[in-house]
């Protein structure tokens, strides 16, 4: 059986090991993975799409009785593959904290205020374009304990299924010019050449008058492999 | 052409994105893979996460994937009717506060390998948590099954290695079934690349 999805392309995903992200350390398999075929276990996947989400939930700041504070932002792309082709009909969840770097969660012990209209969580599924938008407030940085005076860039987590359990993605998407690139060990986890494709462009012709700035943010998964036949690559 | 998205990690706080039903909002996954009818053999697994020094990791979220018990995927490549729409293969579950998880589903039917092999029962795992900055992938599958022999996965798994991806009966309980995942260490799962 040929592989459908190609092994290397562009992948730049970081190693399991990367000893300054301290967690990595006790986590990280010290075994190589044992590469297998792509058999029909890998080549389908979980089929989510319109009749499991609500437009509602594409929009974070209207979720509680009233609006979130902080900037309002939308986050809006598209979602490709690696020979840019949409991925149309695809389930995107995303989670990230308040403009006051606060996570509503249990475990989330910083300083900061926690927002009674803010949850933090929402989806929505990409259009026959591969389109996707989101409304939301603009995260805050965190500090966390990974080393001293360790903090978090602002960034939103997003998790992507595509088409097949191989194209499956959890990555984060960070703003443009934050002054915590240089010491954040889980960006830089990423190769230099590749941080990049993590950080959102600021897209003024989206961005709505009087009401919120808009962010553009292109995902793109492991993609099909081109076949001769593909009018893409005709 | 466009270069692919890197992965990062879930952080700690991945429960308010992927398992939300903890913080009030509508959940649309779920542990059980199988509704109480679905034709096959119900059963449950229980399991914990372990990282290298032995402790329990409590903020993982595990995936699976997997065939009805005709071993056929709830998906377009594969163009065998399923005998039940309500059957879509997935699940999610978060490791609780002692690492632990649990999945309700049916055992899967041996499914289709390359080259006219035959897959012995098994579903598919995603691994995602704190510390980790990509998925792991491994594979459950169900000790003692004859098919094991011609399963063409296995067959690429060294011998002394494979109980790590066999899920084991309970002895008083045939339909419960334990599968630990070990993330590093002596007993480090078997985790695949494809």
């Amino acid at each position: 059986m040929n592989d459908v999805y190609a092994r290397a392309g562009s992948a730049a995903d970081p190693p399991y090991l990367s000893p300054d992200y301290v967690g990595t350390r006790t986590r990280s398999p010290q075994r190589p993975l044992i590469v297998v075929p792509q058999t029909l276990s890998e080549i389908t996947g979980p089929v989510y799409g319109h009749f499991d989400v609500t437009p509602e939930e594409a929009d974070l700041t209207r979720q509680h009785a009233g609006e979130p504070l902080g900037e309002r932002i939308i986050v809006k792309g598209r979602v490709l593959d690696e020979a840019g082709r949409p991925v149309p009909n695809s389930l995107i969840e995303i989670w990230q904290c308040n403009a006051a770097g606060r996570y509503r969660h249990a475990v989330d012990q910083h300083h900061a205020p926690l927002d009674p209209n803010f949850t933090g969580a929402g989806r929505c599924v990409t259009d026959e374009g591969g389109n996707y938008q989101f409304v939301s407030i603009k995260p805050g940085a965190y500090p966390w304990r990974n080393h001293a005076n360790a903090w978090r860039p602002a960034h939103i987590h997003l998790s992507l299924f595509g088409p097949s359990f191989l194209t499956r993605l959890v990555t984060q998407m960070y703003f443009p010019g934050d002054p915590l690139f240089p010491f954040d060990p889980i960006f830089n986890s990423v190769a230099a050449k590749a941080r990049e494709r993590m950080i959102c462009r600021f897209d003024l012709d989206a961005t709505r008058p009087e009401w919120a700035l808009a962010y553009n943010f292109d995902v793109v998964l492991r993609g099909s492999r081109a076949t001769p036949t593909d009018p893409d690559h005709a | 052409m466009p270069e692919r998205t890197p992965s990062q990690t879930v952080g700690p706080y991945l429960h308010i994105g992927l398992t939300q039903g903890a913080y009030g909002a509508r959940e649309i996954f779920s542990a059980t893979v199988a509704d109480a009818g679905l034709a096959g053999t119900h059963i449950r697994i229980e399991g914990r996460v372990y990282d290298g020094e032995g402790n329990i990791v409590p903020d993982a979220v595990l995936e699976i994937w997997q065939a009805d018990d005709q071993g056929r995927y709830a998906h377009p490549a594969d163009g065998r009717p399923l005998a039940s729409n309500s059957f879509r293969g997935f699940g999610r579950c978060a490791t609780d506060k002692d690492g632990a998880f649990a999945f309700e589903t049916v055992k899967p039917g041996c499914v289709p390998g390359p080259g006219g092999t035959k897959q012995a029962p098994h579903i598919n795992v995603g691994v995602f948590s704190r510390g980790l900055l990509k998925r792991l992938f491994t594979r459950i599958y169900f000790e003692g099954d004859p098919a094991h022999a011609g399963d063409p996965i296995l067959a690429l798994v060294p011998v002394d290695r494979r109980a790590t991806l066999m899920a084991k009966a309970d002895p008083g309980k045939p339909s419960l079934f334990r599968f630990d995942v070990h993330l590093q260490g002596v007993s480090e799962t078997v985790f695949f690349d494809a």
